[in-house]
């Protein structure tokens, strides 16, 4: 058992933590408070050849695992971007998976390269209000008509559609009644964003502000054939292969934010004297910081066996679930804790932590409730009856 | 033209040193290591040659134990063709380096060797020396800017009076100064590239060279922690400990 990590790893850390340093934590809170994607923070990632560090080595990427991946989006989240920096590329840094897996030869030299280069972005149309975690009751229909499908429906939650040119999108192609097994109706594609077709609608919400949330309305968006991935009715399970690579991605990156959280918290400790002495001297202190430390570690333990478990082609969807249900506990508790030992100064944004904390909330929602994990662990590992 | 580069792993620069226990030297033990800051400035200057088509091949030569390799990849990941690791246990000093050094170059025959001025860690400031003495080269330390030519360079020094530039006929041996340039972050096609690259490993015995120690270090200790200061009540009573303690007014 080697829980080392190796040169190339150590590499992708040093050098995204030096494109992060020039990122500051005055940036994002500036970010924070204007509002705006952190367009030239997404363009230093994508120069550096970031975005393709899990994409084949054909179409321009580095054709690495989601190891990596992690460390990258970690990385970012530990610099003190959070979530404002690891969302603004997430979604291009694994999301075009399934192009990658099951896309055509043309597709993929069409639509990998200009992702990878950072010219076209990229979001993630799936969930919907009406349908929640239960994908399979997604209502978004594609009616094929031709050479084309012509889309109607309606998206939720879609992160930076408001600046995205792609969307790769999950919809029905064969209504509910005529397929007896409700997943197998749906198909992908990764189509413009026609905005004469498409309207986006920003979701005003609590943190990271700088990278866009939003309601997507389609109203007879045309989809030609060529931009269906793979089979007519497999769409959910080409969606499914990603779930657990984007959830180790999302732990690691709030064990990220929750370093960065607990970093913040010591040196406050350590220079805020009170009563003749540093704050950080008392084990009321202490002690919640060192329990952070130890649960944001043993957390990424588990990220980092669920990743080594999917790139080892083995199953990982416990690991995978359980990864990130351990790190958005543990830095939830983190960005909390950092907060309580500022005192009155956590709550002012200059101490950065409150952004920290409004932000690793996110981690705790989506992409799954912690809820629906413990639901599936139950079911999958301790072989309990199924409850959802 | 050839240019040899020296890279050594030091702890990091971000890290708080620590004095090991037994005041032998300090602690390395599970410390972040990363390339000295000026051979990396050093590697870059080689990098913007190769890039200006002045310079064919870069070869990156780190000395010390197998971690050292991740030095090299950095600087393979940075732009240099190969790398050359001097693999050892021993203790090295400036002395020493210089003699590996030397007879890498005899081997290699590089029309210019970039090292740093100085390593973060011993802070010597003295291999780039010692090397051009060894070969019999010239030397332009301290270089801030770098001119290449086909025989010769000219090279501005930073030194106390202010800037000094000399011109150095090749081969010579340049260090650098801190601000000779900015040097780059490696991007990922960059990393996967280095990965490819080959590095040769050799040992200190195979080049000929006795690495013994010349200086025994006697003790390590932890500076003098830094007393607390003194406030003062008034302007008057500042401008009175300026004149009468500290006598800077």
């Amino acid at each position: 058992m080697d829980f080392t990590f190796n040169e190339t790893q150590e590499q992708i850390r040093e050098s995204v933590a030096r494109i992060c340093a020039d990122f500051g934590d005055d940036y994002w809170l500036e970010r924070d408070r204007e509002g705006g994607f952190p367009d030239d923070f997404a363009k230093a990632i994508a120069q550096a050849g970031w975005l393709g560090v899990a994409l084949p080595e054909a179409y321009g990427g580095a054709g690495l695992g989601v190891t990596e991946a992690a460390i990258l989006v970690q990385t970012i989240a530990q610099s003190g971007a959070g979530f404002s920096g690891a969302s603004a590329v997430h979604i291009n840094i694994f999301g075009l998976n399934p192009v990658a897996v099951h896309g055509t030869e043309a597709q993929k030299k069409a639509w990998l390269p200009p992702m990878i280069a950072g010219k076209e972005r990229a979001c993630f149309g799936v969930t919907e209000p009406n349908a929640g975690l239960d994908t399979s009751r997604i209502q978004t229909r594609a009616q094929r008509q031709g050479d084309r499908y012509i889309v109607n429906g309606q998206k939720i939650w879609t992160s930076t559609a408001q600046s995205a040119q792609k969307i790769l999108l999950l919809a029905r192609t064969a209504p509910v009644e005529t397929t007896p097994n409700p997943l197998n109706g749906l198909s992908l594609f990764y189509t413009d964003l026609d905005r004469k077709r498409v309207t986006v609608k920003e979701i005003e919400k609590m943190g990271r502000k700088a990278v866009d949330s939003n309601m997507v309305f389609i109203d007879n968006l045309e989809v030609p054939v060529e931009h269906r991935i793979g089979e007519e009715g497999k769409g959910f399970r080409y969606i499914l292969e990603g779930f657990n690579p984007e959830r180790i991605l999302i732990a690691a990156e709030a064990i990220g934010l929750g370093r960065a959280a607990l970093r913040r918290a010591a040196t406050y400790a350590k220079e805020r004297v009170v009563f003749g002495r540093p704050i950080g001297q008392n084990q009321a202190i202490q002690h919640p910081l060192a329990a952070c430390w130890a649960e944001l570690e043993a957390a990424n333990l588990m990220a980092f066996k669920a990743a080594a478990l999917y790139d080892a082609g083995q199953p990982c969807g416990a690991e995978a679930n359980a990864a990130k249900y351990l790190a958005a506990e543990a830095g939830y508790k983190a960005c909390e804790t950092a907060v309580m030992v500022h005192g009155g100064m956590g709550y002012a944004k200059e101490y950065h932590v409150e952004r920290y904390f409004r932000e690793i909330l996110i981690a705790r929602l989506a992409p799954v409730s912690r809820e629906l994990i413990l639901s599936f662990l139950a079911e999958k590992v301790l072989d309990l009856p199924k409850s959802y | 033209m050839k240019v040899l580069v020296a890279v050594k792993r030091v702890v990091d620069y971000n890290v708080k040193i620590r004095v090991k226990s037994d005041n032998t030297g300090v602690e390395t033990a599970n410390v972040k290591m990363s390339m000295n800051p000026f051979d990396e400035i050093g590697v870059e200057e080689a990098v913007r040659l190769k890039e200006a088509g002045k310079a064919t091949e870069i070869v990156a030569v780190s000395m010390g134990p197998q971690a050292c390799q991740e030095t090299i990849r950095t600087a393979l990941a940075m732009g240099a063709d190969r790398g050359i690791l001097v693999l050892t246990d021993a203790e090295l000093q400036p002395l020493a380096v210089a003699k590996i050094l030397k007879v890498l170059c005899d081997k290699e025959q590089p029309g210019l060797v970039i090292l740093g001025k100085q390593a973060i860690d011993d802070d010597c400031n003295q291999t780039g020396q010692m090397l051009a003495a060894l070969l019999d080269w010239p030397q332009a330390t301290f270089a801030s800017k770098l001119e290449l030519g086909v025989s010769d360079a000219r090279v501005t020094r930073e030194i106390d009076g202010g800037l000094e530039t000399i011109t150095v006929t090749l081969p010579a041996v340049l260090t650098t100064d801190l601000r000779l340039n900015e040097p780059r972050y490696a991007s990922l096609p960059n990393i996967m590239k280095a990965k490819k690259k080959p590095i040769d490993t050799v040992d200190p015995a195979s080049l000929g060279v006795d690495v013994a120690p010349r200086l025994s270090t006697l003790k390590v200790n932890e500076p003098a922690k830094r007393q607390a200061g003194v406030k003062v009540a008034t302007v008057a009573d500042l401008v009175a400990k300026l004149k009468t303690e500290a006598k800077v007014i």
